[in-house]
């Protein structure tokens, strides 16, 4: 059981929520190459480690938000909406 | 080249007992060399199936492959042993096809008892959406050959009389794609053959060695890697190996050795978990797999019930057991089998897997020269270990792409050329 701190809710268990993967810098539409495009879409560091990602709230608030959660051990640091 | 290891056989079975003679190593545990023709990444089904075809087809035997465990312990060793060719696209029936005929004569090939049982598959279907991609399905399958059809509800019930095909459950059973040439096979022993059979051909095993980086010069990446670099070796926990063949077949840790070469993957790594009754009275007689209820089931040789599921929703490199999935899978089975509500269930178990955005693997040539993945095998990986095996062994030898894995490159992300498997890889959709 992973325990995710949800800035409106508090504590729930990841079960109530969504978790949306790593948190990527989405390129401008108007300006990326199909390749870069298609980048952001598919490619994933996937990382052994902290990564920092995005929940959502869906069986509470309803509310985005980002923490830092370490993949090898599901320990969760910092959190703030988004 | 080591000796020929004595065959396997009634004969020699006697023998040994007669003289208790020790059986001799099944493979060797040989020195690391500083360099190679071909240097392969995970000690598994892939990756030994791969230097096996390597030699036994193509010759190729100055092969390490190289694991920071022990062979077989990752996903060959984790998975439910559940064969099939009844897939969607018409690229994916004729890829798993092959590997269930390899599977087919692989107890000969080998000289191994690998216990194929081919029982038949039952993938059921609990809406009209489902019942539509059986179709969908057997009409592709039939097309290529494959034994495949769907059933009405009371055919299922004689081929898996233990089902409730009733109307009055929460998912009433209103069909499913019948799939006679299935079946399960003992996933360790196909492991052991591989090994066995490459180590006998003079392919270094090695163990316990962990690959802490991929020596690439040349690309466009931080530190010469990436896109238009060529492979130039592997730095290991016991030193540094030359070589310009460099396969990636790490399943779950995927992402971490790819990264090392800078080509990034369309892959994350989930956790798949998987439990065993206590054995009891042999009664299912067809693997049974329900999409809707995330799970699927079969029953060993020794009578206990092996079931998977659907991978953890959160992807994450630990492989612990949950309570979620105990009280989800107990609850799915019993919707289908009322009847083992007194069943204990003997252990559980977790697995890594490297999801892709399509459900197909991710095979061949990289933008990296002498970089060749094996990878985004998700929770199918078993049922293709042996054809996997003999394609990349014919990329590797031939140096172009073999026909089969044509469609599997990376580069179809770029081109937004998916191969959608969704519909017949995975439970829980």
């Amino acid at each position: 059981m992973i325990i995710v701190p949800c800035p409106n809710c508090g504590p729930r268990n990841s079960g109530d929520l969504q978790n949306c993967g790593e948190n990527i810098s989405r390129p401008d539409p108007s300006t990326a190459s199909l390749v870069e495009w298609r980048e952001y879409l598919y490619m994933r560091e996937n990382p052994a480690g902290w990564v920092t990602e995005t929940w959502y709230c869906r069986g509470g608030c309803r509310r985005y938000f980002t923490i830092q959660r370490n993949t090898v051990t599901n320990e969760i640091r910092g959190q703030e909406a988004s | 080249m080591g000796k020929r290891p004595p065959k396997y056989s009634a004969a020699a079975l006697v023998k040994h007992g007669l003289t208790r003679g020790d059986w001799p190593r099944m493979w060797r545990r040989p020195e690391m060399r500083d360099s190679y023709d071909v240097v392969i990444i995970g000690a598994g089904l892939h990756g030994l199936a791969t230097a096996y075809y390597l030699a036994e087809n193509h010759g190729i035997t100055n092969v390490a492959v190289i694991d920071k465990g022990y062979v077989g312990g990752g996903g060959s060793g984790r998975n439910t042993a559940i064969v099939r060719s009844n897939y969607l696209t018409p690229e994916g029936v004729a890829f798993y096809d092959r590997s269930l005929s390899l599977y087919k004569t692989m107890a000969n090939d080998l000289n191994l008892n690998i216990m194929f049982s081919e029982r038949g598959h039952l993938t059921l279907a609990h809406t009209d959406s489902a019942l539509r991609t059986m179709h969908w399905r057997a009409e592709v399958n039939k097309l290529q050959g494959i034994d495949s059809s769907v059933i009405d509800p009371q055919e299922v019930k004689e081929q898996a009389p233990s089902l409730d095909v009733s109307e009055n459950t929460r998912y009433p059973i209103l069909g499913a794609l019948h799939h006679p040439p299935g079946g399960i096979v003992r996933h360790d022993a196909v492991v052991w053959g591989y090994a066995r059979g490459a180590d006998h051909h003079g392919t270094h095993i090695i163990q316990e060695t962990e690959v802490l980086d991929i020596n690439v010069e040349g690309g466009s990446g931080p530190g010469g890697k990436g896109a238009g670099g060529k492979v130039t070796g592997v730095r290991t926990t016991r030193g540094d190996i030359s070589a310009p063949i460099v396969v990636n077949c790490t399943a779950g840790w995927a992402s971490l050795i790819s990264n090392m070469a800078g080509v990034p993957l369309p892959i994350t790594t989930h956790p798949l978990q998987a439990a065993v009754t206590e054995p009891c009275k042999v009664f299912l007689p067809t693997v049974v797999v329900s999409g809707s209820l995330h799970v699927y089931v079969s029953q060993t040789d020794r009578g206990e019930l092996v079931f998977g599921a659907s991978v953890d929703p959160v992807g994450t490199y630990r492989v612990n057991g949950t309570l979620e999935f105990t009280e989800e899978l107990a609850g799915h089975v019993l919707e289908l089998m009322p009847g083992i509500s007194k069943m204990r269930l003997l252990r559980q178990w977790s697995g890594l897997c490297d999801m892709t955005p399509d459900y197909s693997p991710v095979m061949g040539f990289t933008p990296v020269e002498g970089y060749l993945l094996d990878v985004g095998w998700g929770t199918y990986g078993f049922k293709a270990g042996p054809v996997a095996g003999e394609t990349l062994a014919e990329t590797i030898a031939t140096g172009r792409t073999a026909d089969l894995i044509s469609s599997f490159g990376i580069e179809r992300f770029t081109h937004g050329d998916l191969v959608g498997e969704k519909g017949a890889a995975a439970v829980g959709h």
